[in-house]
């Protein structure tokens, strides 16, 4: 067992992996805290499905310019198609123009179709667009590692430093807009930094799982904490656990990494949904009256007999 | 105007302003003019266009025609907002992540391009929560808060960067009596210390000790602009029993042709 894990552990190809499994798992609850306060849970699929038509012209463009290895430009081509697609979605959404929902679906299954036809058109194989489609965390390569370091590095030091402002919009967008802060950069902010967190977290899961990993410990945690520093700090954690376990879990097993830690995620989500009721029961069994103790206006006449 | 106190230099100017909502016009050519320490209340019937006039006068939606200047300056980037506080209109403070009161009355701390929360920001947001009477919920999440707590946490949002000109809209709707009279005594405290207000009522209420000017909307325009007009007789006692399903506040068509505007509680 030791050796086991010490091999696994001196496996460099797994040394990566688990570096990036752990920011992964770090950083996509961040983001993914914003989008659920702001009922935007499915932002970062649509997102996704836009990323992978940049993969596609990222390989497209090494093709023609004979580049090696020929997908230097996917990861680039997905982090640039991103950050267009979630500025353009955000955009949409502020205009609150009623046709934005469809505008919205054209350019979901415009992602993913025009994705895969470029992909073809690239002499990418199928087995490349399953690696982008439901991730290919064991291929990560050094440069990988290093971009998603940096990337990273830019979703916490934004999403945790402008904690207070992006809060203050995503909670209620109009009281912003009130006290002068400027809602549209930060709106964008938000986006953008959506949009780099789905191209870090589509090495590990996947376009089509990307959003589970942003949505599904934020899930967990609301379920158990009454803050919104905590939600967020707890989601972390979770992501970093489910990341790193389903990665481990992987090595011994054969399966796709990706779908094994959504589904951890999940069950953690049903396990937490199931215990919490019980919690909860338990500690209103005590003496305490669940109703705010406020006078109201009402006399009541067995109160005026008195 | 009030008869017995001078108001200041202008604190919020309207003119001519014209707000439009999805086409249909909901204020119709509105000046008003408030000036330093005015505690002045809007009045009218559900759909009279209250609310949207105090959205366009902080920017929140933007005015068709006319101009609106804050505290001087033009409403824009300009205008001091630090020294602006506003409560909309909302029965419930809670989204879809949970928060604590503290929490949400600190993003009050913030304004323009000060997006972090100042030195000793937290101890303020506990303090405007004391001030609101919720020194003992700051850290309970909102959605666990009543009605009436949530409103009062929305007030200490506002009340944190303390404000020299308050606007409110409906503080009052769905907050208990005892605690409406709580908020009349803070905001009694507000007026005296020099700040403007400017308050969306549906009826003075428990806040017409308060009021010496009255602005009435009706349709979208100004009908009485003066001393707060009497109330008609059977919403004369501060006292009365009333329902407030406060819906259709931005609805023009719940606007009915010759409801009295000053003092109607639904019901």
């Amino acid at each position: 067992m030791i050796s086991d894990l010490a091999g696994m552990f001196g496996d460099p190809l797994m040394q990566r992996a688990l570096v990036v499994a752990c920011l992964v798992g770090l950083v996509a609850p961040v983001i993914g805290t914003y989008l659920v306060q702001r009922r935007l849970s499915l932002l970062g699929d649509g997102i996704g499905h836009v990323a992978l038509t940049g993969v596609a012209l990222g390989w497209l463009v090494g093709n023609i310019a004979e580049l090696t290895p020929h997908d230097a430009l996917a990861i680039p081509g997905a982090v640039l198609a991103a950050v267009v697609g979630a500025v353009v979605i955000e955009l949409v959404r502020a205009h609150g123009r009623t046709s934005g929902d469809v505008a919205l679906a054209l350019l979901f299954y415009g992602g993913i179709a025009g994705g895969v036809l470029i992909m073809s058109l690239a002499g990418g194989t199928n087995a490349n667009l399953v690696g982008y489609l439901f991730g290919s965390i064991s291929t990560v390569s050094t440069q990988d590692l290093v971009l998603t370091v940096a990337l990273s590095v830019v979703v916490l030091v934004v999403g945790i430093g402008l904690r207070a402002a992006l809060f203050a919009v995503c909670h209620d967008e109009e009281y912003a807009r009130a006290a002068g802060l400027p809602v549209r950069a930060l709106n964008i902010t938000i986006a953008v930094v959506a949009a780099l967190t789905v191209t870090v977290a589509m090495r590990v899961v996947g376009v089509l799982l990307v959003s589970a990993l942003m949505i599904v410990p934020v899930a967990v945690a609301q379920l158990v904490t009454s803050s919104f520093r905590r939600t967020m700090l707890t989601a972390m954690a979770i992501g970093v656990v489910v990341c790193v376990s389903g990665l481990t879990i992987t090595y011994w097993h054969d399966a796709s990494p990706g779908a094994t830690i959504v589904v951890l995620a999940i069950g953690l989500y049903a396990l937490a949904a199931a215990v919490r009721p019980l919690v909860v029961r338990a500690r209103r069994n005590g003496t305490r009256d669940p109703h705010p103790d406020v006078a109201d206006d009402v006399v009541l006449t067995s109160e005026d007999a008195r | 105007m009030t008869t017995d106190r001078q108001p200041g230099p202008a604190v919020i100017e309207a003119v001519g302003v014209t707000v439009a909502l999805g086409g249909v016009p909901i204020v119709r050519g509105i000046d008003l003019t408030i000036g330093e320490g005015e505690v002045v209340a809007l009045l009218g019937a559900n759909g009279s266009g209250k609310s949207t006039l105090v959205r366009a006068l902080v920017g929140v939606v933007p005015a068709e025609r006319g101009s609106i200047r804050l505290l001087g300056a033009p409403l824009g980037r300009t205008v001091p907002w630090q020294r602006i506080g506003y409560v909309p209109q909302r029965v419930s403070a809670a989204t879809g992540v949970p928060a604590t009161a503290c929490e949400v009355v600190l993003s009050g701390t913030l304004h323009s391009n000060h997006l972090l929360p100042p030195r000793g920001a937290r101890d303020s947001a506990r303090a405007a929560l004391a001030s609101v009477g919720l020194g003992a919920d700051a850290d309970k999440a909102v959605r666990t808060l009543s009605g009436g707590q949530q409103q009062r946490v929305l007030i200490a949002r506002a009340l944190v960067r303390h404000p020299d000109l308050l606007l409110l809209d409906e503080p009052a709707a769905g907050v208990d009596l005892p605690s409406q009279r709580t908020f009349a005594t803070a905001l009694a405290d507000l007026a005296a210390t020099g700040t403007t207000i400017l308050v969306v009522l549906h009826e003075l209420g428990a806040l017409a000790p308060l009021i010496r000017r009255a602005v009435v909307l009706r349709h979208g325009s100004i009908v009485h602009d003066g001393a707060p007009p009497v109330p008609q007789p059977e919403h004369a006692n501060p006292d009365h029993v009333h329902l407030h399903p406060h819906d259709g506040d931005r609805d023009p068509a719940h606007d009915e042709a010759g409801v009295t505007p000053t003092v109607r509680w639904q019901g």
